[in-house]
């Protein structure tokens, strides 16, 4: 039952950040399709830093630097979504596939020929990092406490401050809602929305790095990060595009993952008899079935998806 | 100069000159991570990736490579059509890998479980893929859901959900993951060679498939642009309200055309599996590639259907010649990055044709200044000619 706990709030961790994550970029105006993209790109950044730290680092320098790489390469990797669909007006659907199958196939390429250059004899796509793992973590009895839980804790209360009580927050909705108004009160929809793809970058590849690192200790690159980023999309509008709501459907999404990951361990839920597939299946279903009765009222933002034209006022 | 004004305008032009510069920019960028990864091989690596077959020692192995890369040139067409028609109703279709997804599970559960011949599984992998779409049509007709998102959450119900069907003892091989082979599950369900594999040194994944996605590549075009069908569903994704007062049933229309969309896709399916090339593997966690990949044909080929003929054949070309890199060296995902940007790049076409546009009508604009010939200019020249 620890496990499930675990599990779950973990996997929440990652949705929730993934999810708020989307949640900024859509809130200026664009669909950001591209997050499961960013997360492959954090977690490369992660694991590769975590890979390369020399033995004995301190922990808490492990962290910070781990952290860190998995922000900015995801941050930098969301550039391609805002210098298209912004400045380019770019199909945002388009783009945003084209970078899923981006970031995989490059970091596919990546890590292979990182391998193949420290050995000759390794061609696989994977890095291992068990070792710079546990600065991550802390045991409590059984419980496997990560410190990541806190960061998505504290970027969940962040988000909501900076969303609905700062002037840029405001800003940033208008500029999703409608822009041309925005444009009109001497409000810079370019920035704004800029802004916003580029503080999905940051979340996106926080939440890559907490992933991989949730379960495992070793990521293998050819799989991406196996349609979490997705699954967070979903949990944005499960969430009705607001901070507080994410975080409920983060959890009740991160209990169906963590289910299908530890019901052979459950006797009650093993008793019952069902396949994993169909936990994996469950949130995806709850969604589309939500979707159905909510959408005629959909909070999305009312401007998501189209290209801003300043001349097209 | 008029000859070379009515050729840069030119739409069919411009798409060809667009789809070509992505090419060749994917191709460059895929050739500097090459280089950064081993300068030494990295010309003989990006060649391999660009002849693909021809790389190979004898005309045999040639064609035989030839032969794979058709067999799978089929179903990558088929997804690439798919999302194409749904596009030009104003549809992004990125369910396809779900309809996809559909279409395998039924067309193998119907050859495997239920014995029937091949031409029915076409058929049942048809209908699940058509009936797949119609839920994301309907879903948008009636609830207002983007088909986008019902899309991506379809596709991975879909995957979920092949795994758990397929996994039945009945289609499942004892002993792996994977279907039966259909050789010896069902022969009667491979799509018959019809002689063509004794064209490609007796390759037998090369099915009346191949003839068969072209053709549908062709009738896709006539529908399209020569049918009431296809003007009033082009008229919907031009605009809904306006096609709803035109007499036109918008709902209908959106529906019906996902379910097209789904229908190629299912069939696409089946043009794979069917084939005997590979089997479903039911352990895995990942959408099928091939819906993805279709995406990138289908802005490739300029959002036409035959243009997609040749942009799916180049995309699987390139994927095959990945794998034929020498993969101590390089790794063969190579490709799947060359086509990737390939399709970001797609991104820009509408932005690069603008620009074109734009810079042909300043050339004109400051010819006709030269020449002191008063002509007949639209905004933009006139903008252009007052510089």
């Amino acid at each position: 039952m620890l496990l499930l706990l675990q599990y779950t709030i973990i996997f929440a961790s990652v949705l929730c950040l993934v999810a708020l994550g989307g949640c900024f970029s859509e809130h200026s105006g664009v669909i950001n399709l591209g997050l499961e993209g960013i997360m492959v790109m954090g977690a490369l950044g992660g694991a590769v830093t975590m890979f390369l730290l020399p033995e004995g680092t301190s922990k808490l320098v492990i962290v910070l630097a781990t952290t860190f790489f998995a922000v900015l390469i995801g941050v930098i990797y969301s550039c391609l979504l805002a210098v298209a669909s912004i400045n380019f007006k770019a199909d945002q659907t388009l783009i945003g596939t084209a970078m899923n199958l981006l970031a995989t196939a490059a970091a596919t390429v990546f890590v292979r020929a990182m391998n193949t250059a420290i050995n000759p004899d390794n061609v696989s796509s994977s890095i291992q990092y068990i070792q710079p793992k546990k600065a991550f973590l802390k045991y409590f009895g059984s419980f496997e406490f990560n410190w990541f839980m806190v960061m998505a804790v504290v970027l969940l209360v962040v988000s909501y401050i900076l969303l609905y009580k700062t002037k840029f927050g405001l800003r940033l909705m208008a500029c999703g809602e409608n822009p041309q108004a925005a444009d009109s009160v001497g409000i810079n929809v370019y920035k704004m929305r800029w802004a916003g793809v580029l503080i999905s970058g940051f979340l996106g590849g926080l939440g890559g790095i907490v992933y991989i690192t949730a379960g495992v200790s070793e990521w293998k690159f050819d799989m991406g990060v196996a349609g979490f980023g997705f699954l967070a999309l979903a949990v944005m509008i499960f969430g009705q595009w607001k901070p507080t709501k994410i975080a409920g459907a983060a959890l009740l999404f991160g209990l169906f993952r963590a289910l299908s990951n530890v019901y052979t361990g459950i006797d009650f839920l093993a008793g019952l008899n069902i396949p994993s597939t169909v936990y994996n299946m469950l949130p995806y279903i709850i969604s589309l079935i939500v979707l159905a009765f909510t959408s005629k009222t959909s909070k999305a933002p009312k401007a998501e998806g189209i290209p801003y034209d300043k001349g097209m006022r | 100069m008029k000859e070379k004004k009515n050729l840069l305008k030119n739409p069919s032009f411009q798409a060809i000159l667009t789809s070509l510069l992505c090419i060749v920019l994917g191709l460059l960028i895929g050739y500097i991570v090459l280089l950064l990864i081993n300068p030494a091989g990295a010309g003989e690596a990006i060649g391999t990736i660009l002849i693909n077959f021809l790389s190979r020692n004898s005309q045999a192995a040639q064609l035989k490579a030839l032969g794979n890369t058709l067999a799978k040139t089929a179903p990558l067409l088929m997804c690439a059509l798919s999302i194409c028609f749904c596009y030009k109703v104003g549809l992004f279709n990125i369910g396809a890998a779900g309809q996809y997804e559909a279409g395998a599970c039924m067309g193998l559960y119907a050859a495997l479980a239920w014995h029937m011949p091949w031409f029915v599984c076409l058929v049942l992998a048809a209908i699940a893929g058509a009936v797949v779409g119609a839920i994301s049509g309907a879903l948008k007709a009636y609830r207002n859901v983007n088909e986008v998102i019902s899309g991506i959450m379809l596709n991975w119900i879909l995957l979920y959900l092949s795994n758990m069907i397929l996994v039945s003892p009945s289609v499942k091989d004892v002993t792996s993951p994977y279907t039966i082979r259909l050789a010896s599950g069902n022969p009667k369900a491979l799509i018959p060679t019809a002689g063509l594999n004794t064209l490609f040194a007796n390759n037998k994944t090369v099915t009346l498939a191949i003839p068969l996605s072209i053709l549908f590549a062709i009738l896709i075009w006539v529908i399209l642009t020569k049918t009431k069908f296809g003007y009033e569903l082009r008229a919907t994704g031009f605009n809904k309200e306006a096609a709803k007062y035109a007499g036109m049933k918008e709902k209908q229309n959106i529906i019906i055309t996902l379910a097209i969309g789904g229908a190629l896709a299912g069939i696409g399916a089946s043009f794979l599996f069917l084939s005997g090339y590979q089997e479903w593997s039911t352990t895995q966690t990942s959408v099928p590639a091939m819906g993805f990949n279709g995406i990138a044909a289908t802005f490739l080929g300029g959002l036409h259907p035959i243009g997609t003929i040749f942009a799916s054949f180049f995309i699987q070309s390139i994927t095959d010649g990945g794998a034929l890199i020498n993969k101590s060296v390089y790794p063969s995902q190579i490709s799947d990055l060359i086509s990737s940007i390939i399709i970001y790049l797609c991104g820009f076409v509408l932005f690069f044709k603008f620009a074109l546009n734009n810079w042909v009508s300043k050339r004109e604009a400051q010819v006709s200044k030269v020449d002191g010939q008063v002509i007949k200019a639209d905004d933009k020249d006139s903008k252009g000619g007052d510089k």
